[in-house]
């Protein structure tokens, strides 16, 4: 390919693919390289819980601008992610979790999330399906889901409609020069002004191509669903210490997260449930919706999330490289990605981003930080 | 808690039983696994135990069944029945459920023998009430003694049509027709390919004269074109079809007031547990579909996976049999049970006989393969997955807007998400993408995933205290 775009962007899940819109919709030429399928990695398997009760403080009020993007979705991607808003709970059983409930509720809501305490009663007010156990809940009426599944169709339809060049099943190798930038995949090289590494947990290798280090944690999150089923539950339900995240979509099936760990590999890519582990969350589950241990289990899978030292994003540009930009690990990143990736799409478009974006710097290690491609 | 053993065998069928005796004779430790509660798998399936008086064994299935048992009996084989593997994980740990809640196996080698799905090529109203397999009507027939209706279609491909067929009719049922959709042609040369199985031929030839006894209407190269229903009762449009399963033009005709259609296209090799554990698969469209790559002992591309039986490549019962007992010897030989010149001299006769069967079941498989042309014919409207309601026009307009392979498929239309996870769907729909992919290959197959059953959640979680649980530390704030 002889063309020099003037935005490559490596890595096709959420991240990348709306940075790549962004730019792509105000003028730029935008080559998106990714290995497998738009938004087939944790893009499209993740929970698509769009709640602030299990953001980090410091997200707020970017998960708060990126909610209200997912609530109209169809407006300004164009297609339905199949979201859900409704009211989010987030519950204690305990005295430990109702201390750490109250604490943490209001933390967020200093913040900007509307949390409010409620009694165990008025919880299953809002949320019939509970059990009798619950001692206070976290309510918020700012909550919901998204059909994560339904990602890569919504936001792949948009980025054919930008005229992004679409390299799906091309795998980025390394980058061979810089200024211009020339991506090597199997396909060829690829040559653009700029890049963008949004490669979810492997952008800890795809920055070495650059010679920076940040090292990345890899979480390996399990997730299960049932078959359909009749409505057991009407919210978004989570608990106190954030290890439970449960929704009935509208139809039927209940998808069970909340982060519980299976195993997993970055280098080959395979990963697969801990049955024990499986057992823990779905107990987890059914204290919260007793209903539900009448259900199926139908799958359980799991997906890569990328997390830094601090549990920050890095999103912001490279040091030490001018026009290369990184866009990943968002906690709870699937509910913030669309506006965070925003703010970085204006970051590359010259623009002043409307909120700080998260630049790397504080999180290289000292012997790597300084190093320049030659 | 964990029970520790030398071998798990996955599967009490005729492979899965001869691998856990050969392995037991040998010296190991076995645990056999099984759904059902007596083992024998479908073709060698046991009466259900209320009936064993009222069903004559005298066919040659059920004789064999009854001593596969008593050999299973006899030996020190540990048979868990009623026993659902829901996962396998790392160097073999076995999750099941069943009725005394969670229970978990480990060895340091599995063989998979999980044997077959029945594949169901739809046409409309294939998801009608009283439309079922011809696996299902066997096991009615088998397992409980029961007629699948009282004047019954059955149609499809290969020898169960004639099976089910005098079962129906053996019972006191009313065979309104059988609908073949090979040719007299295609049964000749399968014949003259058999011609050296008396056993199997006679057998054979019994069940067809004793339907031409009856004058059941046996429709040759024709195929089942929609089914409708009124007042309870279903009429059942027939037509002809080439050798590659396209419908003819030619006349159809109707059978009226029939309350029951089995109907089966072949089968499809149930590869889970391989495909689970990262084995390597290839494409074998005369054994069925997906089939793990395996050497003549039955090992897999995993070390101390092997697999045995109609869940490598359909090849029937008795090659079943004979594999399983090589993928026995196998493990056994690898667990260092059996000396090299001993496993040799075991084996021997056994690959002989595999690869003489072999020339048998291709024969066979020939006529319970998928034929293309019938999977091109699917009408747009008919229902394909019929777990989530997706439409041949539903998957067509999914690949125009960019699904390249089964997968992503999924994604865009739920195609598979159901609970049968695909299985029932599977190779249709993976036949379907590969008109757009240029090749099964291309189309892929679905990512397995655990359950390798849908399992009820309240079997899964026993009984627990809250504050019992283990729950891991907080995320931050």
């Amino acid at each position: 390919m002889t063309t020099t775009f003037d935005l490559i962007v490596v890595g096709g899940g959420i991240n990348g693919a709306s940075v790549a819109l962004f730019c792509a919709r105000a003028g730029m030429r935008v080559a998106l390289i990714e290995r497998d399928q738009i938004c087939r990695g944790a893009s499209g398997v993740n929970a698509g819980t769009l709640t602030l009760q299990m953001t980090r403080v410091a997200l707020i009020p970017y998960a708060l601008e990126a909610h209200a993007m997912w609530a109209n979705a169809p407006e300004w991607l164009g297609h339905d992610v199949g979201v859900v808003v409704c009211d989010g709970l987030s519950l204690a059983f305990t005295e430990g979790e109702e201390e750490l409930l109250t604490y943490r509720a209001a933390r967020r809501r200093e913040a900007g999330a509307p949390i409010e305490i409620i009694t165990g009663t008025e919880a299953q007010g809002i949320e019939p399906g509970l059990g009798a156990s619950v001692r206070v809940a976290g309510w918020c009426p700012i909550d919901g889901f998204a059909n994560a599944y339904l990602t890569g169709l919504a936001y792949r339809r948009a980025l054919v409609e930008a005229g992004v060049a679409l390299l799906e099943r091309t795998m980025a190798r390394g980058v061979d020069e810089t200024q211009p930038f020339v991506v090597n995949t199997d396909r060829g090289p690829i040559r653009g002004r700029r890049l963008v590494i949004a490669g979810g947990v492997w952008i800890e290798p795809m920055l070495a191509w650059l010679g920076v280090k940040l090292p990345i944690k890899v979480l390996i999150n399990q997730l299960s669903v049932t078959e359909r089923v009749a409505p057991v539950m009407r919210t978004q339900v989570g608990i106190a210490s954030g290890l439970l995240s449960l929704k009935q979509y509208p139809h039927g099936t209940v998808v069970i997260g909340g982060g519980w760990q299976g195993w997993g590999n970055r280098e080959t890519g395979r990963s697969g449930i801990v049955p024990d582990s499986i057992i823990g969350n779905v107990r987890l589950a059914c204290h919260a919706i007793p209903a539900l241990a009448e259900a199926r289990l139908a799958r359980s899978w799991t997906g890569f999330e990328a997390e830094t030292a601090d549990v920050l994003p890095a999103v912001g540009p490279v040091p030490g490289i001018p026009e290369a930009y990184v866009c990943g690990s968002i906690h709870s990143g699937y509910t913030s990605a669309p506006y965070i990736a925003k703010l970085l799409a204006q970051c590359i478009l010259g623009q002043e981003p409307e909120r700080l974006l998260f630049p790397i710097d504080r999180l290289l290690l000292q012997s790597a930080s300084a190093a320049t491609v030659s | 808690m964990v029970v520790e053993t030398d071998l798990v065998v996955v599967g009490a069928g005729p492979a899965g039983t001869s691998a856990a005796l050969a392995a037991a004779n040998a010296g190991l430790g076995v645990i056999l696994i099984d759904e059902a509660r007596e083992a024998g798998g479908q073709v060698y399936r046991a009466p259900a135990r209320t009936l064993t008086a009222a069903i004559k064994t005298r066919d040659r299935d059920a004789a064999a069944g009854v001593r596969l048992r008593a050999a299973l009996d006899r030996s020190s084989v540990r048979f868990e029945r009623g026993l659902r593997v829901w996962s396998i994980g790392e160097r073999f740990r076995t999750d099941t459920v069943g009725p005394e809640g969670v229970r978990t196996f480990k060895a340091p080698r599995l063989i998979a023998a999980g044997g077959a799905f029945e594949r169901t090529v739809p046409f409309p109203g294939w998801t009608l009430p009283g439309v079922m397999g011809l696996a299902a009507a066997t096991i009615l027939l088998k397992s409980e003694a029961m007629l699948p209706g009282r004047r019954v279609v059955i149609a499809g491909c290969g020898p169960l049509l004639a099976a089910v067929a005098a079962k129906v009719s053996g019972g006191g049922g009313d065979v309104a027709a059988v609908i073949d959709m090979a040719s007299r042609r295609q049964w000749a040369s399968v014949m003259l390919q058999l011609a050296t199985r008396f056993n199997l031929l006679r057998e054979g030839a019994g069940w067809v004269l004793g339907l031409a006894r009856r004058r059941v209407p046996i429709h040759f190269a024709s195929t089942i074109r929609r089914i409708d229903e009124a007042d309870g009762l279903l009429s059942v449009e027939i037509g002809p079809v080439d050798g590659k399963g396209r419908a003819r033009p030619g006349r159809s005709s109707l059978i009226n007031d029939v309350d029951a259609v089995a109907v089966g296209h072949g089968l499809v090799p149930g590869v889970e547990i391989t495909r689970l554990a990262g084995a390597a698969h290839t494409y074998d469209r005369l054994r069925g579909g997906w089939v793990p790559v395996l050497d003549a002992m039955g090992r897999t591309t995993i070390e101390g996976l092997y697999a045995a039986g109609d869940g490598c490549g359909i090849r029937g019962a008795l090659s079943a049999a004979t594999a399983g007992t090589l993928a026995g010897l196998a493990a056994a030989g690898d667990a260092g049970a059996l000396d090299p010149d001993t496993l040799a001299s075991k084996s021997e006769p056994q690959l002989k006989e595999a690869v003489r069967l072999d020339r048998f079941s291709a024969a066979v498989s020939e006529l319970l393969a998928l034929r293309p042309g019938q999977v091109a014919d699917i009408a747009p409207d008919t229902v394909v997955c019929r777990c989530e309601d997706v439409r041949r026009a539903d998957i067509d307009a999914a690949i125009a807007d960019g699904a390249a392979d089964v997968n992503q498929l999924k994604h865009f239309t739920r195609c598979g998400m159901g609970p049968c996870q695909g299985r029932m769907c599977g190779d249709v729909v993976g036949e379907l993408v590969a008109l757009h992919a240029g090749s099964r290959e291309a189309a892929g197959a679905w990512t397995p995933r655990p359950p390798l059953r849908p399992v009820p959640l309240a079997d899964l979680i026993g009984s627990y205290s809250y504050n019992d649980m283990p729950i891991p530390k907080p995320v931050p704030l």
